[in-house]
């Protein structure tokens, strides 16, 4: 659109846009490799700063790190990662296909009221969570009280406790993708399957789940990588993880370059991982034969009714409604968390995770139509290194963002001929965000992007639509619901973000979860439920909405 | 269509942003700028009322210490920060290795904050002392049975002993005071001791800890006495009660919250008179009663609540070994399994 070339700012944007209008054939793929490229670069610089940092690792530190810290950590973060994995994967393709397939008491309801758990931050329902079930807590205190002073039971603060935070608090990023794979499957292929004598639990193992793999792999995806960078919850289990031993060499032993040189071997798995899912994804094709409406659902009897009512209302009540009313119970207790300030701080939040969502997703969307355009290495490579951010731990990101910036700001005087600065500007901070969180919002696009059949692009193309009128003609009608996905996921995320926001926001600028990080680092975790309720009130509203949305188009 | 309002929203936001590009630079000799570890609930009284005698506002951004150290370390000569606070010792002597504060040469100060509260080398004060003891619950022992840190080893202590994390600066900061005074093989030892006692893994802060004392998870733990403080002002009913450590021998454990002037500022005696002034007799009170630490001014008296827990021998040492040892601390803790 000429409109938004005319606009003269959002570099990236209008080279798109140039992009897409310009010739055909060799020279755009090109130029869509190079904008791939670009993006990429603007990504991997801090990380790429980060690295340089390496070179002021101690190796005396890394033998000491080697014998005393990685062997733990190394065990406790594998069995983290598999445990949340099995966790969030049930739960949510499990969800996801009651949802989308059956009719029971509840359903419509529970459609949207099982993605509230991600309004809820993983920290938060941690330290709920601990503040409830540990040997003080009023659950033990009560059974002590009844069976006896010497009972026991299995410690709360460990790794299974963890994992069950996690997987309790990822599990609606595999729930959304999943719901919008077996929605958008349509009853067609099922029927298909059905009518081929698979009885209806093997058309899921057998059609419908291996057909919903781009959607399952992006989510899982994204909960590992979550999983790996966590360092808020974790701490609050005081489970030694990698990125506990990344803190560690930092803050205690006073050693970046031997943080950013754990952080890099973090980037390295994240970078695997990645690669192998899309290796694995990118040998079949996903595109669906019809656009059914698949709403509508086949009724379950009464027993199994009740019985899915009962499982969506279980898992609700653990992740979300019991700990939301445990933190009402201590903001009524406490309220000192909260003055005049406060709503400035949600509607800063808010602000900030829109205008995220909104850079995140369009540049995902970029780089999701570069890949499509110009398949390849190159794109393939550029869109791994463009979402790496995901896999490391948020403040150590901080730390090579702010680097990037400080070394830009260095010569901005010099090149823009005036005293500019981006470092503590909300560019900053929008930047550090696009960097950590591309990954969220590129996983369902590029998921949406794969079901739409290549003989779409083929009739376009013959029908003499290029490749600007393909993306907005024919892709982004389809794509809809997956950009609503994106936004919605990238917003939730920004919003409870915690150290890049520390580090980057500019004078004032405190969010809600810089609120939090407050009253928790003084371990005052009954202060810290307002501004908590706050967040998650705050994440209601555009998850409802983006939810509604999501669906209506699906 | 839809597409052009996301690109839309972006364009948006970057011009707003390029909008807002110019303000943070802007220096003005009526405001100073403070980079905080401590957090604002706990800073925002003093600068408020330091405003108000002084017309200088104040900037603060909070943020952990070892960001806000590196924060200093990439802004370089572009810094518009004129204080660092720090709620430990540890961090400020991390902070002056780097080279990111400088020394300030002030009578006032000398005057007001104790030799062994201060950089000797004059980049950081203490403001606040904060100081570390035993807490047990009365109900499963008395008092009588407690003595000092070092004691904690010993194994009639067996399943009786709540730490907090090793990972807090706190703890590392103790066990760097305790190889200052024992040296590294018998601090090893007594944090062997200590993991060997250990009732329940390792608490992620002093207040949970404390709830699991009082709860009887139990008998003895560590922790500082504002978190005491705190817990007992909204739970007065709790079997909790303190104890001074080592009264007989080197002293209670203390570090301090305090301040150094950074390296690059652009207004180092403005920002001297602010430190100045907090360190002074009005301030002080403000500065450690918000949180129920000790005045680093021996001029000032505490908090009546704070008071009341009575008078103790403070350790001697200079907090500075907090930070010189801080690293070996952590290791020794790595090496004794002490999480």
């Amino acid at each position: 659109m000429p409109a938004i070339a005319d606009n003269g700012a959002g570099g990236q944007t209008r080279l798109a846009f140039a992009l897409a209008g310009a010739g055909s054939g060799e020279r755009q793929r090109r130029l869509w490799r190079a904008l791939a490229l670009l993006i990429a670069a603007l990504i991997v610089a801090p990380l790429a700063v980060l690295l340089t940092r390496i070179g002021d690792a101690d190796p005396q530190l890394l033998e000491h790190l080697l014998g005393h810290v990685l062997p733990t950590v190394s065990i406790n973060t594998l069995l983290l990662v598999c445990l949340v994995v099995a966790g969030t994967g049930t739960l949510g393709t499990g969800l996801a296909w009651l949802i989308s397939r059956y009719r029971f008491p509840g359903r419509d309801l529970f459609s949207w009221a099982l993605l509230l758990p991600m309004a809820l931050p993983a920290y938060v329902l941690a330290f709920v969570a601990v503040g409830l079930l540990d040997f003080a807590g009023p659950l033990q205190t009560a059974l002590r009280a009844l069976l006896g002073p010497e009972l026991r039971l299995p410690p709360v603060r460990s790794v299974g406790g963890a994992a069950l935070v996690l997987s309790l608090s990822l599990y609606p990023y595999v729930y959304l993708l999943c719901r919008n794979a077996f929605d958008s499957q349509g009853q067609r292929a099922m029927e298909a399957a059905r009518s081929l004598g698979l009885s209806r639990r093997r058309a899921f193992w057998r059609v419908a789940l291996p057909m919903s793999r781009p959607w399952l792999a992006a989510g899982l995806l994204l909960v590992v990588m979550e999983t790996l960078a966590d360092f808020g919850t974790v701490s609050v289990f005081n489970v030694d993880t990698f990125t506990t031993a990344i803190y560690k060499s930092w803050f205690g032993l006073f050693s970046l370059g031997t943080a950013a040189q754990l952080a890099s071997l973090l980037l390295l798995i994240g970078f695997g991982i990645a690669l192998t899912e899309h290796r694995l994804r990118d040998r079949a094709g996903y595109w669906s034969p019809g656009r059914g409406r698949s709403g509508t659902g086949e009724d379950l009897p009464d027993t199994s009714g009740w019985l899915a009512t009962g499982i969506c209302l279980g898992v609700l009540m653990l992740a979300f409604l019991i700990p939301l009313a445990q933190l009402l119970l201590w903001a009524a207790a406490d309220a000192s968390g909260i003055d005049a300030s406060s709503l400035r701080a949600a509607g800063r939040t808010l602000l900030l995770g829109m205008a995220a969502a909104a850079l995140v997703v369009s540049t995902a969307l970029l780089l999701a139509y570069a890949r499509r355009e110009a398949p390849g290495r190159v794109t393939d490579i550029a869109t791994r290194l463009a979402t790496l951010g995901y896999a490391i731990p948020g403040a150590v990101l901080a730390v090579g963002v702010f680097v990037a910036l400080s070394l830009t700001d260095r010569a901005l005087p010099a090149l823009a001929g005036a005293d500019w600065r981006i470092g503590g500007t909300l560019v900053a901070i929008l930047f550090a965000y696009q960097a950590r969180f591309l990954a969220v919002g590129f996983g369902p696009v590029e998921a949406g992007m794969a079901r739409i059949g290549r003989s779409l692009d083929d009739a376009a193309r013959v029908l003499g639509a290029g490749s600007r009128r393909r993306l907005l003609q024919v892709h982004l009608p389809l794509l809809a619901p997956s950009l609503f996905s994106a936004a919605a996921l990238v917003l939730v995320d920004v919003m409870k973000e915690m150290p890049i926001t520390l580090m980057t926001r500019p004078f004032g600028w405190d969010t809600l979860a810089v609120r939090i990080f407050e009253l928790t680092s003084e371990g005052q975790w009954e202060a810290a439920a307002l501004p908590s309720l706050a967040l998650v009130a705050t994440g209601l509203l555009p998850l409802v909405l983006l939810n509604r949305q999501a669906q209506s188009r699906a | 269509m839809s597409l052009r309002s996301p690109a839309r929203r972006t364009l948006a936001a970057l011009a707003i942003a390029a909008c807002l590009l110019p303000a943070a630079q802007a220096t003005a000799a009526d405001r100073l700028v403070v980079y905080s570890a401590r957090i604002e609930a706990l800073i925002k009284p003093m600068f408020e009322a330091y405003t108000k005698e002084t017309g200088v506002e104040i900037q603060y951004v909070t943020d952990k210490e070892g960001a806000l150290v590196e924060r200093l370390k990439a802004e370089g000569a572009n810094t518009t920060a004129d204080l660092l606070i720090t709620t430990d010792a540890g961090n400020l002597w991390q902070a002056a290795q780097e080279g990111v504060l400088r020394p300030v040469e002030s009578a006032v100060l000398e005057k007001a904050v104790p030799a062994n509260l201060r950089d000797p080398g004059k980049q950081w004060f203490g403001l606040s002392i904060r100081a570390r003891t035993l807490f047990f619950n009365s109900k499963m022992a008395k008092a009588g049975e407690l003595s000092t840190y070092e004691d904690l080893a010993a194994p009639k202590w067996r399943g009786k002993l709540c730490l907090r994390s090793s990972k807090k600066v706190y703890n590392q900061s103790l066990v760097a005071m305790l190889i200052s005074e024992h040296g590294e093989a018998k601090a090893e030892q007594i944090v062997r001791g200590w993991v060997a006692n250990l009732a329940a893994e390792p608490f992620a802060d002093d207040t949970r800890m404390l709830e699991a004392v009082a709860a009887g998870q139990c008998a003895v733990g560590i922790a500082n006495t504002y978190y005491y403080g705190r817990l007992m002002e909204k739970k007065p009913e709790l079997p909790l009660a303190i104890f001074w450590a080592n009264q007989n021998d080197g002293g209670v454990h203390v570090n301090v919250s305090g301040a150094g002037l950074t390296k690059h500022g652009k207004q180092p005696a403005q920002a001297q008179k602010l430190l100045e002034w907090l360190a002074s007799p009005k301030a002080q009170n403000l500065f450690a009663d918000v949180n129920l630490e000790f005045p680093v001014n021996p001029a000032v008296a505490p908090d009546p609540v704070v008071k009341a827990w009575g008078s103790f021998k403070a350790s001697p040492l200079n907090v500075v070994e907090a930070g010189r040892l801080q690293a070996t601390a952590v290791r020794l803790m790595d090496r004794a399994g002490y999480r």
